[in-house]
């Protein structure tokens, strides 16, 4: 690390935004869920990776946003894309058929799995709390070539096993991927406010591979709702760079300059 | 042939109590007016079908409406949550709700096979999820030819779709531009249609592969200026994101939302 950026002064959400921003590797297909992927799949295409293609599921196709959109299907993602498609030709052709290398997902439960729940807590029949449903995501996860997620750490969104599965990670045993033709990996990392994980390749349990700077381990097992495992060779996430602070803090400006008004 | 008709009258005609009715527009061309009019109008028992609710269904829940709803994705977009859907499914007000949800794809699918005239929708879906443990509207199949298990959901078919779109012609040929969702799969999956519109105009000014629903498949055209406010319509408005925003208030509490609802929907008169 450069005495410079050691220096720098970045929160833990820049992190958690500029770290997924760099999972992705230019000219690479993504399928971007709205909120957080949507963050760091546009700082990716406004810093290393100029050539990612951006796909949102309301049909806008190679997309390049210059304010990040508040719904999936704003006007910006439309006209800035390079052709707009209907919404059962997105998920059939598109998505289905085998067009899509990473698909990029929040949630709002995730277990030691990566299955995501965002359907309800509590029982089916009688919610505690009733979440939005699973959108897209059920055939994102299972018909992109791979998975990263993006979520805050907290014990309430980290849990042993999520209270319903709507999106598929590895299954409730780890195993739901075995043997099923056409399917993709799966999720291959989770990226957090403190950590990144990936899936141990032989149970596909959750694994802590790189803490971002100044975060321990007892603050992951904290924020984790079971006994999360570390990788033996564990390294520390490297820090936002300037030039990355710089663009994100520039487009999240711009975003909230052009909603403000409306 | 599509009639023109006024808004009022599209919706006493074709929307009947009990009706299963599709009203599409993914996030953009949502049709508010046409929502409202069947809140003024006090059509019940309604089974209604949206990939996203949006607050147009959050409006006509609340207001009782709707008997069920089928859905893939109920939220506010980039607010939070539907509250008038989430009452309603959590506590039964106005009126217990029976809900039905889906994926996004497998809705998508859905009215694509409803438009085609089939059955059932057909798709590689729903791999893990647990959705089709609560939903009994999902199967698995068989394929013939290859023998690989995948999903089946019926197609959608509803009694009567509405869109909105931005403009028709005299002979009542609709051009729909920008975000395109599934508008016109639920206009040619549906019995009948009502197509509203920013404005009519002499010549659709269209281009060969545009997205252009032809008159005779569609039951009415009514005008409806601003239609698809608080959602937008490509080249005409933008997306109201304050008001989006302001429904989180207003639909969280039960009596700020029949306010809203006597203030905007009820007292106001329609374009009739």
């Amino acid at each position: 690390m450069s005495p410079e950026e050691k220096t720098l002064d970045y929160t833990a959400g820049e992190m958690m935004t500029v770290t997924a921003a760099r999972a992705l590797v230019n000219g690479m297909t993504c399928f971007v869920g709205i909120g957080l992927p949507s963050e760091a799949a546009n700082l990716a295409r406004l810093t290393h990776a100029p050539d990612v293609v951006l796909i949102y599921e309301s049909g806008t196709l190679q997309t390049k946003p210059d304010v990040l959109p508040l719904s999936i299907g704003d006007g910006e993602l439309c006209e800035s894309a390079l052709t707009t498609v209907s919404v059962p030709e997105m998920f059939r052709y598109w998505l289905q058929g085998g067009k899509v290398d990473v698909g990029f997902l929040g949630t709002a439960q995730i277990d030691r799995f990566a299955n995501l729940n965002t359907t309800l807590i509590g029982d089916y029949q009688a919610p505690k709390v009733r979440l939005p449903g699973g959108g897209g995501a059920p055939e994102i996860a299972t018909n992109a070539g791979e998975v990263f997620i993006t979520l805050k750490h907290s014990p309430r969104a980290f849990v042993r096993d999520v209270d319903f599965i709507t999106t598929l990670g590895f299954g409730r045993d780890g195993k739901g991927r075995d043997g099923v033709p056409s399917i993709g990996q799966g999720p291959t990392r989770v990226i957090s406010d403190l950590c990144v994980m990936k899936p141990d390749s032989a149970t596909k349990e959750l694994t802590v591979v790189s803490l971002h700077p100044g975060v321990t381990r007892a603050d992951v097992v904290e924020a984790t709702g079971w006994a999360i495992r570390f990788a033996d060779e564990l390294e520390i996430t490297p820090a936002p760079r300037g030039e990355e602070l710089e663009i994100l803090r520039g487009l999240k400006a711009r975003t909230e300059r052009a909603h403000a008004g409306q | 042939m599509a009639e023109i008709l006024s808004l009022h009258d599209a919706v006493a005609r074709y929307v009947e109590d009990g009706a299963t009715v599709a009203m599409e527009g993914f996030t953009h061309l949502i049709p508010f007016a046409a929502g409202q009019e069947i809140i003024r109008q006090g059509r019940r028992e309604l089974t209604l079908i949206r990939m996203t609710p949006d607050l147009i269904y959050d409006q006509l829940i609340g207001a009782g409406c709707a008997k069920k709803v089928i859905f893939s994705w109920g939220g506010n977009p980039g607010v939070g949550s539907l509250h008038r859907l989430r009452d309603a499914v959590e506590k039964g007000w106005p009126r217990k709700i029976e809900i039905l949800e889906h994926s996004h794809a497998a809705m998508a699918c859905a009215f694509e096979a409803g438009a085609a005239g089939l059955p059932l929708a057909v798709l590689r879906g729903y791999v893990g999820s647990e959705l089709p443990n609560v939903n009994d509207q999902i199967k698995f199949i068989d394929c013939p030819f290859t023998g690989e298990r995948l999903a089946a959901v019926p197609s959608v078919r509803p009694d009567v779709s509405i869109v909105h779109a931005q403009k028709a012609d005299r002979a009542g040929n609709v051009l729909v531009e920008g975000i395109v969702g599934v508008q016109k799969e639920a206009v040619l999956a549906a019995r009948h249609s009502i197509v509203t519109v920013e404005e009519i105009v002499d010549d659709l000014d269209t281009h060969p592969n545009a997205c252009v629903i032809p008159g005779w498949a569609i039951d009415a055209i009514a005008v409806a200026e601003k239609g698809a406010l608080p959602s937008y319509a490509h080249g005409y408005y933008a997306r109201d994101n304050r008001f989006y925003r302001e429904w989180d208030a207003i639909a969280r509490d039960r009596d700020a939302f029949t306010k809203w609802i006597d203030e905007n929907v009820m007292n106001v008169g329609g374009n009739a």
